[in-house]
């Protein structure tokens, strides 16, 4: 971080950035103290979107918490989905079968294509360039579409379930998909060549806003902000979780730490998701999408109508919930932003007794002040876009 | 106590042989190991962990309540170690009425915004914290809300 050197006897303006500035992306404040456009101190203020969501959980059964879930950071709700249920798996000791597994891995990559889309989106509106914004969310929209496919919600999918999936996927999920890889491949040339020799965006990314590993380190900063700073650290690879140790992809990694570099790790992630899914569409496996656990999963609509002990289970769950041993877990995640991590404790009954959220904005936000430190204050909003950050997911 | 399993687990057996009085007790459940350290005794073996055992990466701190049962609360720590790509997670218990704890921040600079976290939601105060204050709820907030004795709705 360049040290900013106010001289003595010359005065310094406080200048509020948020919490309504289009680039906050959210409800985020800045409280900026600037030597004439140098920022000299960047200091976040937030809570603005803070709705208590670790604290409502405690009053929900285990099912009804995975609605919460899709809300905290809802340009991944799958992401989020997937590491609760995990979570709670890990606490009932439950095996997930493996077409479930695969999936769900899918399912996930596709959410971190959709989630980097937005963000490339956006990103590159804050910086200047208009039309990268329209052809993401063009794209992204038919990602949407196939979570309406599967969970008939573009968004607060709600899809995983303790145990596997809520429904197998309809017959037009997997075309939909097979159709998405078809073509994406040249849209994201398209958008590389929009950008990445462009002169303006080169000019307003490259060098700017630099983090370096210790800093990274040092303030739990992870996810492709951390990777694009040096940092060789995936969970996806290094703590497999769902079966990803079955995939074969690369992490892409780059060690100049500025926002240019975040930019190109970003768009490598882009790809590798693709092959991702490309391997998961080829391999997967046949089988249920639940888990044998009668006292845990719903039983199928069908055999509710046709047997007396299915409807027994269904009233039971539904009612009162299923029991979890009493523990603790941690579950981590790799999400689009970095470590998602879910500490779930269990006393033992129906409800569980504390969900706390590991948010990977949390942390990443917590570095911007180091990044933007010493810069202009026209490089904050390259800085702010580059770590990615999504409000719900902060203040929770 | 510590069961001999976890006692031979190498995380566990270095921090005895650095500090034998450090671990209150520990256990190692859904392959997860959590080891119960002494609150006075938490610093020098943070600063023990970070150096010499690689855990350089504070994933985490938060709070459980354990309302009415006393020690009442238990501050978390989620370490992450990335030569050895593990995780290990200590506890520390504290009393309700003086819920005082050393700060880490010196030792993880991401402590800053977690325990600033824990203190707006449990009231943990964090001795040595450059600046603690709220950091989610408005800073005229009255109560933390994720303690056990404050509703979920309605008014106090």
């Amino acid at each position: 971080m360049p040290e900013v050197a106010v001289p003595p006897g010359a005065r310094t303006m406080i200048l509020n950035m948020g919490p309504q500035h289009p680039s906050t992306h959210g409800v985020l404040r800045l409280v900026l103290e600037l030597d004439g456009e140098t920022i000299v101190h960047a200091t976040p203020d937030i809570g603005y979107l803070h709705t208590g969501i670790e604290k409502s959980c405690e009053a929900l059964t285990y099912h009804q918490a995975i609605t919460l879930t899709d809300r905290i950071d809802y340009l991944c709700p799958l992401t989020n989905n997937l590491c609760y249920v995990l979570a709670v798996e890990k606490l009932l000791g439950l095996e997930v079968p493996p077409r479930a597994q695969w999936l769900r891995v899918m399912l996930n990559e596709l959410t971190r294509i959709a989630s980097h889309l937005v963000w490339l989106g956006t990103h590159a509106i804050d910086i200047g360039a208009m039309s990268v914004f329209l052809y993401c969310f063009r794209e992204r929209e038919d990602i949407l579409r196939a979570f309406e496919i599967v969970s008939g919600q573009r968004m607060m999918t709600s899809y995983f379930r303790v145990g596997g999936l809520s429904l197998e996927t309809p017959p037009e999920f997997l075309p939909h998909v097979e159709k998405f890889l078809g073509y994406f491949p040249d849209r994201l040339e398209e958008y590389e060549e929009l950008l990445t020799r462009n002169r303006i965006w080169i000019g307003r990314t490259k060098g700017v806003g630099i983090l370096t590993t210790e800093d990274a380190l040092d303030l739990a900063v992870s996810g492709p902000t951390a990777r694009a700073s040096g940092l060789d650290w995936d969970l996806r690879r290094d703590n497999p979780y769902s079966s990803y140790e079955k995939f074969s992809f690369r992490v892409p990694i780059r060690t100049e730490g500025d926002v240019y570099a975040r930019y190109l790790v970003r768009l490598d992630e882009i790809r590798e998701s693709l092959k991702i899914i490309r391997q998961a569409l080829d391999g997967l496996p046949d089988g249920p999408v639940q888990a044998r656990a009668p006292g845990v999963v719903l039983p199928p609509r069908e055999k509710m109508k046709t047997e007396m002990e299915a409807l027994i289970y269904h009233f039971k769950i539904v009612t009162e919930g299923f029991r979890v041993p009493p523990g603790e877990v941690y579950q981590a995640v790799e999400s689009p932003r970095g470590e998602m991590g879910y500490y779930v404790v269990s006393d033992g009954t129906s409800h569980p007794y504390r969900v706390k959220v590991r948010s990977p904005s949390f942390a990443n936000l917590q570095a911007l002040p180091r990044i933007a430190e010493g810069r202009l204050i026209a490089d904050m909003v390259a800085c702010i876009g580059s770590i990615d950050i999504v409000l719900g997911e902060i203040d929770r | 106590m510590i069961p001999p399993e976890v006692a031979r687990i190498p995380d566990t057996a270095a921090l005895l042989e650095f500090d034998p009085g450090a671990i209150a007790e520990g256990k190692y459940d859904r392959r997860e190991l959590t080891l119960m350290i002494s609150p006075e005794r938490l610093f020098p073996a943070c600063e023990f962990l970070k150096t010499k055992r690689g855990y350089r990466y504070l994933s985490d701190v938060t709070a459980v309540d354990r309302y009415p049962s006393e020690p009442r609360f238990e501050v978390v720590y989620q370490l992450y170690c990335h030569d050895r790509k593990e995780r290990l997670r200590l506890k520390c218990l504290l009393n309700g009425e003086r819920a005082v704890i050393a700060s880490v921040v010196p030792i993880w600079g991401a402590a800053n915004w977690y325990e600033r976290e824990v203190y707006d939601l449990f009231g943990v105060q964090f001795q040595g914290h450059p600046h603690l204050r709220r950091i989610l709820m408005p800073e005229d907030w009255e109560g933390h809300p994720l303690r056990k004795d404050y509703p979920v709705t309605g008014y106090r």
